[in-house]
């Protein structure tokens, strides 16, 4: 497979969120603003890409019975990496991201793509799909962040958009705006690419 | 004693897991659309969960926190977990082939069941106790199993409506989800 296609692939075409739909929880929870999301994303990226990397690079040494617990082991060694990380250069995203950041460990979408393609494909490009599935995976979280940001917040960045007579939703940053942006926004992105795709068909 | 009704009803409705805290998504997307599933799979969480959560809470007090290496709290608890899973299952098969039928398929699936971690670290942080720690687990796993069969019983009538084509399946499970979410929002405020 070429380099841009295994990108495509974790970017549009099998996205995480909008197409495959796992590895939600972080999703949801976590995109509150848009900051948030992409610290979130950012970390994602790479656990995921360290992870397909050395799982690729073990993958003749690991025996197929065990594979499971081998993989959840390697994940969660670098998701401690990261945890620490965080905790020691940016302590308040730290706070922000919370109970999410040790729960990177049992994401599905990083498992998922440690058994789907780590697993049998090389190191390059194990790496390649680990950072294309990553920032699939930062797209999505990111636009809901902004949308929720925008409509719960007034804001962007932190950068007040409105006057200040603008009265912002705050359900759009409580769990249940949470919930119905992302079943909108998965709609949406179904939409637009059944539309591209009969286009380029 | 009312310090524990109080971390029941709060698990249970007031933050309920899956629509307050987000966790919990992926079997609570993949296992609702039948009623009989929904159920093998909320005993099964329920299960796991408390036992999960008694396990992690003696290491955490007897080994972490005495050998000081908290740090490593992710892998051991990750590592605890799976073999959890693996033993319960394996448990299960040799002494009662009948509710392994129900439960086998759903027991895999748990350990990236996001609720056992994330109920096993959040009792650690919130400084429970064994009995706390009990309730707590106890309760994060029926409002699971609540959410679940809730949603279930929704989903096999959402299977008959007309919904626009973009929407079918996940995304109007999802907007459900939130009105479900909206109307737990209610119990805000009861403790």
């Amino acid at each position: 497979m070429k380099t841009s296609n295994i990108l495509k692939n974790g970017l549009i075409n099998e996205n995480a969120i909008f197409v495959q739909l796992i590895g939600m929880c972080s999703v949801l929870a976590v995109s509150t603003t848009a900051i948030n999301s992409i610290a979130m994303g950012i970390s994602v990226i790479a656990v995921l890409t360290c992870s397909n990397i050395f799982i690729s690079l073990l993958r003749k040494v690991i025996p197929d019975e065990i594979r499971i617990p081998v993989f959840v082991i390697i994940i969660a060694t670098f998701v401690t990496i990261v945890d620490m990380f965080l905790n020691a250069y940016a302590p308040d995203i730290y706070s922000a991201l919370g109970i999410f950041i040790p729960l990177i460990v049992v994401n599905c979408l990083i498992l998922a793509r440690a058994e789907a393609f780590a697993y049998t494909n090389g190191v390059v490009a194990s790496a390649i799909d680990g950072i294309g599935m990553g920032l699939g995976y930062t797209f999505a979280i990111t636009i809901l962040g902004i949308v929720r940001e925008i409509l719960g917040s007034g804001s962007v960045f932190g950068i007040s958009l409105f006057p200040e007579s603008f009265q912002p939703a705050g359900i759009f940053v409580a769990a249940p705006g949470a919930f119905i942006l992302l079943g909108i926004l998965i709609g949406i992105f179904r939409t637009i690419l059944k539309k591209t795709q009969a286009a380029t068909n | 004693m009312g310090n524990i009704f109080i971390i029941l009803v709060s698990t249970i409705f007031i933050n309920n897991y899956v629509f307050a805290r987000f966790l919990g998504i992926c079997p609570f997307l993949g296992v609702s659309s039948k009623m009989d599933t929904a159920t093998g799979m909320g005993v099964a969480v329920t299960f796991v969960t408390t036992l999960a959560s008694v396990v992690t809470f003696i290491i955490q007090k007897y080994i972490l926190d005495i050998f000081e290496i908290q740090y490593l709290q992710t892998i051991v608890f990750i590592l605890v977990i799976a073999s959890l899973v693996q033993f319960v299952e394996m448990a299960i098969k040799k002494m009662s082939p009948t509710l392994y039928n129900a439960l086998g398929v759903y027991l895999p699936l748990i350990t990236t069941n996001c609720i056992v971690l994330g109920v096993a670290i959040l009792n650690i942080q919130e400084g429970y106790n064994l009995i706390e720690t009990i309730a707590s687990s106890v309760g994060a796993s029926l409002g699971f199993f609540l959410a679940l069969v809730l949603m279930a019983g929704l989903r096999e009538k959402l299977e008959l409506a007309d919904i626009p084509e973009a929407l079918k399946g996940f995304p109007i499970t999802l907007i459900a989800t939130g009105l479900m979410s909206i109307a737990f929002a209610g119990f805000a405020g009861l403790v």
